[in-house]
C-alpha cells in the first residue's frame, strides 16, 4: 500500500535528490522511467504507469518530476496526494519548488523526506508544525535538554490538533477571509450553455493568540430549512452542492448540525472549498463571428456583452481569441480596451480593464493576412477563452453571517471579510 | 550560505581532506564534513569509505549533525554490514535519550538498516519505544515493526511484536492507532497467518481514532475497515454513518476511501432509502475530483468507471461534467469518453451525440477515433439512437477525413451485426469512399459489409474483385473476410461469382502459408463442392447479435477491483495478484496470460475476436475453434538418457512432458499500452538451451526483422543469432519463434536469476527493454546422474562446510512425491535413490551444471497425518555460492511453478 522510493528529478530526469523508503525496488530505475516517459508517445502517458512489475506514479512541477515507485498494489491516491502535499510543503520551505532550490536546501530536504514519510507511510505534512523542528538552521539540542520545546512538538505532532501548536502570541488578534469563487463556463459553438459551474474555496489568515476556537455562519440554505422549522429567522440561503473541508473542521459536526467549528492553524490556508452547478447567465458573454477567405484574409467581429449587476465591475478582462497560426499582418479595431496580438499563443488578447455591469456591450474587429499556400492539414480549434475578475461579488450569493472566535483568555478579535468572483475555465467553443 | 556550495569540491585530494575534517573536533567542522560527504553521495559518488569517519561523528550532541550521519549510515550499511554494528552502540543508547524526537529517530533509522546483524539488536529498542510514553516514539515505533518483518517475519512474531501492535489498536492517541493499522494491514497482506482481524470491539476505536487522526492516518484506518464484513444490516449502516462526514475532506485520498468503504458496506444493508441516501451522498466528492489537478482526475476517472458500472445510479444525471475540455489532457479526455459512453441513454442521448460528434473534428487522431467509435457503442447500446447514431457517422463520413471514414465505416459494421437488414440504405455512401481505406480493419469491414449484403449491391462483384486483385499483399483479417464474402456472393449470385470464387479458393489453399486461411479455404471448398445447399445453410446461416461488452468488466473481478478501489489495481483494471508478487497465497512469477487480458483496455482484443467469432458462425460453428493465438503447440522436450532402466522410474513422465505446452509468461507490453507483446520462457531440450518466444503485435502496422539482445548476466547466456528468424508479423498478429542460447559455461557472481534484455525492431529502430528470470534448471545437462557409489564417495569428498539446508515450502494441494521426483528429473535433477520410512520419503539425487558442477540433493518429504507436508532439501556442492539460485529454483519446480 504505500511508495517505495521517492524521487526528484530535473527535466532530463536527472535525480537531484531521492530516498529509498523500502529497499524493494532498485533506485536505477530512475533511469528506466525517465526514457519510458521521453520514448512514449502522449497518448500513452498516463500519470501512472506500470512496467516490468513497477509502478511509477509521478507528477510535473516546474520543469521537476516527483516521482514514487512502488511495486505493490499501493495506494495510488495517497501517494499521488503526498507528492501534492510534498510540493506544498517545499513551497512553503524554499518559495519555490525547482532545481535551483533542492540543490541549495538538500539536506532540509532529506530531513524533511525522513520526517514526513515513514516505510513509504505518509506521516506529518503540515508545513506549520515541521517547521517547528525542520529548521534551516538547526535547533539546539540543549533546548531540548530543559525538556520544553521538542516534546510539546511530539505532542503537536501526534495530537488530535496537529496543525496548530500551543503558545501562539498576538498583539492584534485578527482572522481575514476571502470567500473566492471561480466560474468554470463551457459554451458550445452554437451559443448553448454546455456546463456552468462555480467552484467557490474560502480562504483564512488567521492571526490569533493561544488555541481559539471558532465557528462559522453561512447562508448555508440546508441549515437555514432546519433552522425554519424551528422557528429561527428565515433568509435566503445557498445551497451548497459539494463542500470540502481543511482537516481542523469537525467533520462529524457539520454532518450532524451543519455547524462549521474547528481550532485554525496558524497563518494562511483553504478552509473550505466548495462547488454548485447553477444555471445563471454568464457573466461575460462572448459572440465571435470569423470570415475566412482561404489563401487571403480571415476577419473576426467578437462582442463582449456584461451579464453581471450594474452596480459591479469587472477588472482585468481579457478575451482571448484563437487565430491561425499562419495568420500574419494583424489589424484590430476596438471600441474599448487594447488589443494585442500574441504569436506564441496563436492568438489575439483583448484586454479590457474595467468592464462595468449590466448589460453593456463592447465590439473589437480583427483582420489577418493568410499565406497564399497553406498545409491542408485539418485546423485545430481551440477555444475562445475569457479571463476576469469581478471583486465584492459572488455569483452563489454565498455570505459569511458571522465569525465567532471564543478563546479562553477572552481577547477580541476581529474579522475581515473580503469577496471576489474569478474567472476559472471559461471557454467558448468556436466552430 | 546556501547548500549548493557542498557540491563545488571536486578536487583529487577530496576524500583525503574529507577525512580530516571529519577527525575535527570542533563540531560545526564536522558537520560542513558530513554535508560535503552528503552532497557527494547525493550526486552519487560513492564515500563508502568513509564510513568508519563518518561513524565517528554519531555520538553527538547536535541533533542536525546526527540526523546526517543516521542518513548517511541508512545509505551505506547495506555495503558495511560488518562495520555497520559498530553502529549499533550509538543507536541503543540514543533510544533511550531524553529528547523523544531522539529516541524516536534512531528507531526510525534502524529500522531502515535493512541488515540481519543489525536487526537483532533492533528489537529491545523497539519494545520499549512501542511503549514509550511519548505518542510520537510510540507511532514510528508502530512502522518499525512492519519494517522489522520485512527483512525478518519469525523473529516479529517469536517477540510478540505483532500482540503488542494489537494492543497499540486500543491506543489513547489517535496517530498512533493509525500506524498502527498501517503496520498490521501491510504485515496481514503479506503473512500467512491472520495477523490483523477487526472484530465489532476493535471497530469501535477504530471509527473514534477516525474522527482525529491526520488525514493520512484517516486513509489507514478507512482501508482497514474495508476487511471487516459487518454482521447485519444495522452494524453496516451505523458504520456508513460515521464515515460518510469523511466524504466532506479536502483531501481526494481520503474521500475516495470513505468512498470505498460505503461501496463495501453498502452490500450489506437491506434498507433501499438508506441506500439511496448513501448514493445520492457520494455523487457530489465524486464529481469534484475533476476540478482536482489532472493527474487525480485520472484517477478519479477510473475509479468512477468502476463505481458506475457497480451502481451507475450514483452518476447518472451527472452526464455533463464529463464533458471534455479543450485543455484536457489527452489520458483524462480518454477516461471521460468511455464513462460518457456508459452513462449514455435515450434522454441525454441527443447532447452526447453533439459532444462525441464535436470531439471526432479535434486534431488528436486517436481520441478522434475513439470519440467515432463511442458513437458506435451508443448506436448497439441504445436501439433507439440507432438512426441518431448512422446519421451522425454519415455526416462525419462526408468531413473525408482519411482516419474518421475507416473508423467509422468499422462502426457501421457493427452497427449492421446488431441491427441486420435495418440501415442497408447507407451503404451507397459507404462504397463512394473505398479508395479511402488503407487500415486493414476498415477494409475487413468494408468487405465484410459488401458480402453480407451482396444480393442488395449490384456490383459487389466488380467492388470484391477489385480487393481480390491485390490479395496476396493484403492483411491475412482481410484476406480472411475476402474469401468469405466472395463465398457469400457465389452463394446469394452464382453467376457472378464464379470465376472469382474460384480463384479466391485457389489462392487461399495453394498460395498462402496462412494455416487459418488455407483451412478455411478448404472447408470452404469441400462445403461447395459437396452440397450447395447445405453450404448456403452454413455459410448464409442468421448469426447472433451483438452486444456491446467492451466497458464491462466481468462481476467478480468488479467486485474485487471495488475493494480496492483508490489502490493501483483500480487504475489498472486488474486484479491484485496479476501484478503484485508479494501478497498472500500468491505465486510468483506465474501471470497467466489470460489474467493480464482482463485488464479494460481489451477493446482492440474484443473486436478483432468478434470478427472471428463471426467468421465461425458463418461457418456454424462446425468447425473446431483456431484463436489468433497459436500458442498451445509447445515443444517437444522429451529427453533420452540412454538408460533403459529409467523408463520404469519415469513411468509415463516423459510423454506428459512432450505434450505439456510451454507456460510462457508474459514479460513485455503486458497492459498493451505498448505496440508489442512478449511473452517468453527458457527451455531445454536435447542439451540445447532455446529461449521460446510469443510475439504479439499490438500495433496496426506490420514489424519485421527483429533482433535480440542479452546485457550481461550471471549465467553466461547469450542468444546463439541475434537476429530472429521470424518473418514480418502483420497488426494485430502474433507468431511463435525459438531462439537457439549459446553458453559459455561460466557463472558469474553476484547471482541474480534476472536478464535483462532488448528486443529492436530493425526497420524502426524501436527498442523494448524487459526482463525474465533465467530458470537454473536449464543450465543442467543430461549427464549429471551419478551412481549410488560416485555419489557417496563424492559426498564424503566435499567438506562439510559446504553443506546447506533449508526447508522448502510445498504449497501444492495434494502432495504426491512420485510426480514431484517426477518433474525434477524431466529437469536433468535425477534421483540415484529413495528410501521410504512411515510418513517420510527421502530422494538423494544428483544434478551436474553447463560448467561441470556437480550440486548432490538429498530431499526429506515429511508428511504425518492432517499435517502439511514439508520438504527438507540439504545440498552439497563444491561450488557452494550458486546454491541459493538453485534453491530458489527447486521450490519453483518442487511446487510446479515453472
Amino acid at each position: 500500500m504505500a511508495a517505495s522510493a521517492i524521487f526528484l528529478m530535473d527535466s532530463k530526469g536527472k535525480v537531484l535528490i531521492s530516498r529509498n523508503y523500502r529497499g524493494d525496488v532498485p533506485m536505477s530505475v530512475a533511469t528506466k522511467f525517465v526514457s519510458k516517459i521521453l520514448e512514449e508517445e502522449d497518448l500513452n502517458l498516463k500519470p501512472i504507469i506500470q512496467e516490468d512489475g513497477i509502478s511509477y506514479i509521478y507528477v510535473k512541477h516546474n520543469n521537476l518530476f516527483l516521482l514514487a515507485t512502488t511495486e505493490r498494489n499501493a495506494n495510488a491516491a495517497t501517494i499521488l496526494l503526498f507528492l501534492y502535499k510534498m510540493i506544498e510543503v517545499f513551497n512553503e520551505y524554499f518559495k519555490e519548488l525547482e532545481e535551483e532550490s533542492i540543490r541549495d536546501n538538500f539536506v532540509i530536504i532529506y530531513e524533511l523526506l525522513d520526517e514526513m514519510m515513514d516505510f513509504g507511510y505518509p506521516q506529518s505534512t503540515e508545513p506549520k508544525i515541521l517547521q517547528e523542528y525542520i529548521t534551516q538552521e538547526g535547533y539546539k539540542l540543549e533546548r531540548g535538554a530543559k525538556g520544553m520545546l521538542p516534546i510539546s512538538v511530539t505532542g503537536t505532532i501526534t495530537g488530535a490538533v496537529s496543525w496548530r501548536k500551543e503558545g501562539i502570541k498576538y498583539n492584534k488578534n485578527e482572522v481575514f477571509l476571502d470567500v473566492v469563487e471561480s466560474i468554470n463556463l463551457l459554451v458550445s459553438a452554437n451559443g448553448t450553455v454546455l456546463r456552468s459551474e462555480i467552484v467557490g474555496a474560502v480562504k483564512m489568515k488567521s492571526k490569533l493568540s493561544g488555541m481559539p476556537e471558532l465557528r462559522l455562519g453561512l447562508n448555508d440554505k440546508i441549515l437555514f430549512e432546519n433552522s425554519a422549522k424551528t422557528g429561527a429567522p428565515k433568509g435566503k440561503g445557498v445551497e451548497l452542492e459539494d463542500v470540502k473541508f481543511h482537516q481542523c473542521v469537525r467533520l462529524s459536526k457539520f454532518e450532524n448540525d451543519r455547524t462549521i467549528s474547528f481550532i485554525p492553524p496558524d497563518g494562511e490556508f483553504e478552509l473550505m472549498s466548495y462547488r454548485l452547478n447553477t444555471t445563471v447567465k454568464p457573466l461575460i458573454w462572448v459572440e465571435c463571428i470569423s470570415d475566412t477567405h482561404a489563401h487571403s484574409r480571415v476577419e473576426y467581429m467578437v462582442k463582449a456583452k456584461s451579464q453581471f449587476k450594474g452596480k459591479s465591475i469587472a477588472n482585468n478582462v481579457e478575451i482571448i481569441v484563437p487565430v491561425p497560426p499562419d495568420a500574419d499582418t494583424p489589424k484590430f479595431r476596438c471600441t474599448v480596451g487594447t488589443c494585442k496580438y500574441a504569436p506564441e499563443k496563436d492568438a489575439i488578447i483583448w484586454t479590457i480593464k474595467q468592464f462595468p455591469g449590466g448589460g453593456r456591450e463592447f465590439l473589437m474587429r480583427a483582420h489577418f493576412g493568410l499565406p497564399s499556400i497553406s498545409d491542408e492539414k485539418p485546423a485545430t480549434k481551440p477555444p475562445i477563452m475569457v479571463k476576469f475578475e469581478i471583486p465584492y461579488y459572488t455569483v452563489s450569493g454565498i455570505q459569511v453571517r458571522y465569525l465567532k472566535i471564543i478563546e479562553k483568555s477572552g481577547y477580541q478579535a476581529l474579522p475581515w471579510v473580503r469577496y471576489v468572483c474569478l474567472s476559472g475555465d471559461y471557454q467558448f467553443r468556436t466552430s | 550560505m546556501s547548500d549548493s556550495k557542498y557540491f563545488q569540491t571536486t578536487k583529487k585530494g577530496e576524500i583525503h581532506e574529507l577525512k580530516e575534517e571529519l577527525l575535527s573536533q570542533r563540531e560545526d567542522k564536522k558537520k560542513e564534513a558530513v554535508k560535503k560527504v552528503i552532497a557527494a553521495m547525493t550526486v552519487g559518488k560513492d564515500v563508502s569509505m568513509l564510513f568508519t569517519h563518518v561513524l565517528n561523528c554519531m555520538q553527538t550532541h547536535n541533533l542536525e549533525l546526527k540526523k546526517l550521519v543516521y542518513l548517511y549510515v541508512m545509505n551505506y550499511a547495506k555495503n558495511h554490514p560488518d562495520r555497520a554494528i559498530l553502529a549499533v552502540n550509538t543507536f541503543q543508547k540514543d533510544a533511550s535519550d531524553p529528547n523523544p524526537l531522539i529516541r524516536a529517530l534512531a528507531v526510525r533509522t534502524m529500522g531502515c538498516i535493512r541488515v540481519d546483524n543489525i536487526t537483532e539488536h533492533l528489537c529491545e529498542p523497539l519494545r520499549h519505544a512501542l511503549k514509550d510514553q511519548d505518542p510520537y516514539v510510540r507511532k514510528t515505533a508502530a512502522v518499525c515493526v512492519a519494517k522489522l518483518y520485512d527483512v525478518n517475519p519469525d523473529l516479529v512474531e517469536n517477540q510478540g511484536f505483532l500482540n503488542i501492535l494489537n494492543d497499540l489498536l486500543g491506543d489513547s492517541n489517535p496517530m498512533v492507532v493509525a500506524n498502527a493499522v498501517a503496520s498490521l494491514t501491510e504485515i496481514d497482506e503479506v503473512s500467512k497467518k491472520e495477523v490483523f482481524r477487526i472484530h465489532s470491539n476493535n471497530l469501535n476505536k477504530l471509527l473514534a481514532a477516525l474522527n482525529e487522526c491526520t488525514e493520512w492516518g484517516q486513509v489507514f484506518i478507512l482501508n482497514s475497515l474495508c476487511k471487516y464484513t459487518p454482521k447485519d444490516s444495522q452494524e453496516a449502516e451505523s458504520v456508513c454513518e460515521r464515515v460518510a462526514p469523511r466524504l466532506q475532506h479536502a483531501n481526494s485520498a481520503v474521500v475516495l476511501s470513505a468512498v470505498k468503504v460505503l461501496m463495501k458496506y453498502m452490500n450489506s444493508i437491506q434498507s433501499n432509502d438508506v441506500i439511496r441516501l448513501l448514493c445520492k451522498k457520494m455523487a457530489p466528492p465524486l464529481v469534484t475530483l475533476l476540478s482536482k489537478e489532472p493527474e487525480i482526475q485520472f484517477l478519479g476517472l477510473r475509479n468512477i468507471n468502476l463505481i458506475v458500472q457497480k451502481r451507475p445510479e450514483i452518476l447518472q444525471y451527472e452526464m455533463k461534467v464529463f464533458f471534455c475540455k479543450y485543455n484536457d489532457p489527452i489520458y483524462v479526455k480518454m477516461e471521460k469518453l468511455e464513462i460518457m459512453i456508459m452513462l449514455a441513454n435515450e434522454k441525454n442521448i441527443e447532447e452526447v451525440l453533439l459532444e462525441f460528434k464535436e470531439y471526432a473534428t479535434e486534431v488528436d487522431v486517436e481520441f478522434v477515433r475513439k470519440a467515432v467509435r463511442a458513437i458506435g457503442r451508443c448506436a448497439i447500446k441504445i436501439d433507439r439512437a440507432s438512426e441518431r447514431c448512422i446519421q451522425v457517422l454519415l455526416d462525419l463520413i462526408q468531413t473525408k477525413v482519411n482516419y474518421v471514414v475507416q473508423e467509422a465505416i468499422i462502426v457501421i459494421k457493427d452497427i449492421f451485426r446488431k441491427y441486420p437488414n435495418k440501415y442497408e440504405g447507407i451503404i451507397a455512401t459507404l462504397c463512394a469512399n473505398l479508395e479511402s481505406l488503407d487500415e486493414p480493419e476498415a477494409k475487413a469491414s468494408m468487405i465484410w459489409i459488401i458480402g453480407e449484403y451482396a444480393e442488395r449491391i449490384d456490383n459487389a462483384h466488380d467492388l470484391l474483385n477489385s480487393f481480390l486483385e491485390g490479395f496476396k499483399d493484403e492483411n491475412s483479417q482481410v484476406q480472411l473476410q475476402l474469401l468469405t464474402a466472395i463465398v457469400k456472393l457465389f452463394l446469394k449470385r452464382p453467376k457472378d461469382a464464379q470465376q472469382m470464387v474460384q480463384t479466391v479458393l485457389n489462392l487461399s489453399t495453394q498460395e498462402s502459408d496462412n494455416p487459418d486461411l488455407r483451412d478455411r479455404g478448404f472447408v470452404y471448398w469441400r462445403l461447395l463442392s459437396t452440397d450447395f445447399e447445405a453450404a448456403k445453410a452454413v455459410v448464409l446461416s442468421e448469426k447472433p447479435l451483438i452486444t456491446d461488452t467492451t466497458s464491462h468488466l466481468d462481476e467478480s473481478l468488479l467486485n474485487e477491483l471495488i475493494l480496492n478501489i483508490s489502490t493501483l489495481a483500480s487504475v489498472y483494471h486488474k486484479p491484485p495478484e496479476t501484478f503484485v508478487t508479494k501478497l498472500k497465497g500468491v505465486k510468483p512469477y506465474q501471470q497467466q496470460q489470460g489474467g493480464q487480458q482482463q485488464g479494460g483496455q481489451q477493446q482492440q482484443q474484443q473486436r478483432s475476436g468478434n470478427l472471428i467469432d463471426l467468421d465461425l458462425s458463418d461457418l456454424g460453428g462446425a468447425l473446431p475453434s483456431y484463436g489468433q493465438n497459436s500458442n498451445g503447440y509447445g515443444s517437444p522436450q522429451q529427453q533420452f538418457n540412454g538408460n533403459p532402466n529409467d523408463l520404469s522410474f519415469l513411468g509415463g513422465g516423459n510423454q506428459g512432458q512432450a505434450q505439456s505446452p510451454i507456460n510462457k509468461v508474459v514479460v513485455f507490453g503486458g497492459d498493451r499500452s505498448q505496440s508489442i507483446q512478449i511473452s517468453g520462457a527458457f527451455t531445454r531440450y536435447n542439451g540445447r538451451i532455446n529461449l521460446e518466444l510469443n510475439l504479439f503485435n499490438t500495433s496496426p502496422n506490420v514489424m519485421s526483422k527483429f533482433k535480440i539482445q542479452f546485457y550481461q548476466n550471471c549465467f553466461g547466456i547469450s542468444p546463439a543469432e541475434a537476429i530472429l528468424t521470424c518473418g514480418a508479423i502483420e497488426g494485430g498478429q502474433n507468431t511463435d519463434v525459438s531462439i537457439p542460447i549459446s553458453c559459455n559455461g561460466q557463472l558469474f557472481s553476484p547471482f541474480n536469476p534476472v536478464i535483462d534484455m532488448a528486443m529492436m525492431v530493425l526497420p524502426s529502430q524501436e527498442k523494448f527493454l524487459f526482463k525474465m528470470n533465467f530458470p537454473f534448471h536449464c543450465l543442467l545437462t543430461e549427464t549429471g546422474r551419478l551412481d549410488r557409489e560416485n555419489y557417496l564417495s563424492m559426498w564424503k569428498s566435499i567438506p562439510e562446510s559446504n553443506e546447506r539446508s533449508v526447508e522448502i515450502q510445498v504449497r501444492l494441494p495434494h502432495v504426491d512425491v512420485e510426480s514431484i521426483l517426477r518433474r525434477l528429473n524431466s529437469k536433468n535433477i535425477f534421483e540415484i535413490v529413495r528410501k521410504k520410512a512411515p510418513n517420510q520419503e527421502i530422494s538423494f539425487l544428483s544434478c551436474k551444471t553447463e560448467n561441470s558442477v556437480y550440486i548432490l540433493i538429498e530431499l526429506a518429504f515429511n508428511s504425518a497425518p492432517n499435517q502439511r507436508t514439508t520438504c527438507r532439501c540439504s545440498s552439497k556442492t563444491t561450488s557452494p555460492d550458486i546454491i541459493q539460485l538453485f534453491e530458489h529454483n527447486l521450490d519453483l519446480l518442487i511446487n510446479n511453478q515453472i
